[in-house]
């Protein structure tokens, strides 16, 4: 056994708990997961049913925690999870999964498999089976600062841009204000109007806020590539930089994960819940909503359908809030077939849009949303999730489709009252 | 050796042996399980009416959203056979009985007529579910020897219950004695098979339900 496997053991032996042993001990290999999977329901191949993505933890649990098991393995009957086994289901675990969780909303006898494949990925990683382009993005994110390589100097770029725009300073480093705004590097270089449209909501709703020099980056490879060691490094830099601030509340952009990692997995990295408030985006807009701090004129002539992105709405819990907003502006609204927290992914979550390998898998499987997007009849597509933005306007670019993909931020922005 | 013996035998040391196994067998389950314990969420909890572990302990028995219609003879035929074992094991009058020996505890039975037809149904379904885990290239692909063992295990006891219900095939005796066989090799089998699902699904969807309840999810 070489070292890091050895590691790579030892690491999911850690992550077995009660529900994993319950889950595992529970299953009874009915295959309905698959159904929920669209990697499986595009592709027709079993091997992407979602509880054999988690065979070799499944085998170390029994050879570890079942008497049966460590009978099994005291007379040599069972074989030990190998390297080559981990190397051969990386790309089940990695490239075919996006934690997207839709199998652990279906599962009739409960198992949460995504809270399983989260775990796999530690042991996976540890014992060097992740994928390259995952651990480039994990090694930028610690070393750069943000997993495209994005630094300061493009922030404050962006920051400029805005100022000549719409004549509003963007604050950087304010002690003391209300809220700390963090984006994602795909916002910063590829949608700057997201921060465009914060300065012009703040301004209207007369809220103080910041950016933070150390801490803008609120993505988190860590948690995609599963190592928590990194995962923990990087959610500490926006608890550090949230405390230097003295701010309130730290927002969480249009994006999916970094909510996970911040909102739900960043308390339990750290060791102790934030001294302060973390929401997201949407649920700080629809707060000024609702205390009648945000005021529109105007509607979206277009059909508009909304895309839940899945670590916000069926793993985040934001349901209601895109809704409440968009009904703000939009005249013709309609939902997907499979909406909210049964929607179905786009295809490249949980850090498969960085996996270059994965590209024709996952363009494989954004027929799901191809199919329900048509059906919409849509004219714009709208999301809250800078990647699952980037991922359907790539996929429906390979369909030669052409309904333009907007942040809701910025589609509330546009509609603002002038002058208030 | 004689059918009176055998069903001697079955009725008295072989059934106590089963029961052994099963109820140790059972409490080493959970206790090796659950005693893994798992650590508090530090993350502080939305709160969200039906998100909680209670919830989906009984929300998980029906369908998801759309899901129905992909895998409709999987939910079908699975109420049919769970619901068909349920009343052949708890409302046979026969079984409350034997319940009621070990027990001390009896409620009404239905009529052996309708126990018969629902043991037929019964059979009837889990031949299509087993058809099913044959035919359909996901359920093939992940049975293992164990998921057609413990489908022999269930089967077995209702065919030869029936079968000795209606004097069929052997005689009276023999036939019963087998059924009771059958029912101990379930019984001592099921703690170490899929079988413990019968108990550990009720932890693994509160679990689940409590995990994202936690978020305000309800799930």
């Amino acid at each position: 056994m070489t070292a890091s496997l050895d590691k790579g053991i030892s690491v999911l032996k850690e992550m077995i708990d009660a529900p994993i042993a319950s889950y595992f001990s529970s299953c009874v290999h009915c295959g309905l997961c698959a159904e929920a999977c669209l990697f499986y329901t595009e592709t027709g191949d079993p091997k992407y049913t979602p509880i054999h993505k988690l065979e070799p933890l499944r085998r170390v649990y029994k050879q570890e925690y079942t008497l049966l098991g460590r009978i099994g393995k005291m007379l040599g009957l069972s074989k030990p999870v190998s390297d080559a086994e981990l190397e051969e289901w990386k790309p089940l675990v990695y490239d075919s999964c996006t934690m997207c969780g839709r199998c652990s909303l279906v599962c009739p006898v409960g198992n949460d498999i995504v809270y399983m494949v989260r775990k796999l990925r530690e042991g996976m990683a540890i014992s060097g089976h992740a994928p390259e382009g995952l651990i480039g993005a994990s090694t930028r994110a610690v070393e750069i600062g943000s997993p495209m390589g994005v630094k300061l100097p493009a922030v404050q770029a962006q920051m400029r841009h805005v100022k000549a725009d719409t004549g509003i300073d963007i604050p950087l480093d304010a002690v003391g204000a209300e809220y700390m705004v963090l984006m994602s590097s795909m916002e910063i270089i590829n949608f700057p109007e997201y921060l465009g449209a914060i300065a012009k909501i703040m301004k209207q709703a007369g809220k103080s806020w910041t950016l933070c020099s150390e801490a803008f980056e609120a993505t988190n490879s860590g948690i995609q590539i599963g190592v928590s060691d990194i995962a923990k490094v990087l959610v500490q830099r926006i608890v550090d930089g949230a405390e230097r601030l003295k701010v309130k509340t730290v927002i969480s952009p249009e994006c999916g994960h970094a909510y996970t990692a911040l909102r739900w997995e960043g308390p339990n990295l750290v060791g102790q819940p934030y001294p302060f408030e973390v929401l997201h985006i949407l649920e700080v807009l629809d707060g000024f909503r609702t205390q009648g701090l945000l005021k529109t004129q105007g509607f979206e002539e277009a059909r508009l359908t909304f895309h839940d992105p899945c670590q916000l709405v069926r793993r985040g819990g934001v349901f209601d809030q895109p809704r409440n907003l968009l009904k703000m502006v939009a005249k013709d609204f309609v939902e997907m077939d499979d909406t909210g927290k049964m929607n179905w992914c786009c295809g490249g979550g949980g850090g498969v849009s960085a996996i270059e390998e994965a590209v024709p898998l996952r363009l494989e499987a954004f027929k799901v949303k191809k199919t329900q997007l048509e059906k919409t009849g849509a004219k714009t597509l709208v999301t809250a999730c800078a990647n699952c933005r980037i991922v359907i306007e790539e996929g429906m670019e390979h369909y030669k489709m052409s309904i333009p993909v907007v942040g809701v931020t910025e589609t509330l922005a546009k509609h603002l009252v002038e002058g208030e | 050796m004689d059918a009176d013996l055998f069903l001697t035998w079955v009725r008295s040391t072989g059934l106590n042996i089963a029961i052994g196994i099963f109820v140790l067998g059972t409490l080493w389950r959970l206790v090796e399980i659950y005693s893994l314990g798992r650590k508090r969420d530090l993350a502080v909890p939305r709160h969200r009416s039906g998100a909680s572990g209670l919830h989906t302990m009984f929300r998980r028995s029906v369908p998801p959203p759309g899901m129905f219609k992909r895998s409709a003879t999987s939910y079908v035929a699975g109420y049919v056979f769970h619901i068909g074992l349920f009343i052949i094991v708890f409302l046979f009058a026969q079984h409350i009985k034997l319940l009621q020996e070990l027990t001390g505890l009896s409620w009404p039975g239905l009529p052996t007529q309708f126990i018969d037809a629902t043991a037929v149904v019964t059979l009837a379904t889990m031949l299509l579910v087993l058809a099913e885990r044959i035919n359909k290239p996901v359920k093939r692909f992940l049975s293992t020897f164990g998921d057609y063992a413990g489908w022999a295990l269930t089967f077995l006891p209702v065919l030869t219950g029936y079968l000795a219900s209606r004097h069929l095939l052997l005689p009276y005796t023999a036939m019963l004695a087998l059924h009771i066989l059958s029912v101990e090799l379930l019984l001592a089998f099921l703690p170490f098979t899929k079988l413990i699902h019968v108990f550990t699904l009720w932890g693994s969807r509160w679990y689940n339900g409590n995990a994202n309840g936690h978020k305000g999810v309800p799930v």
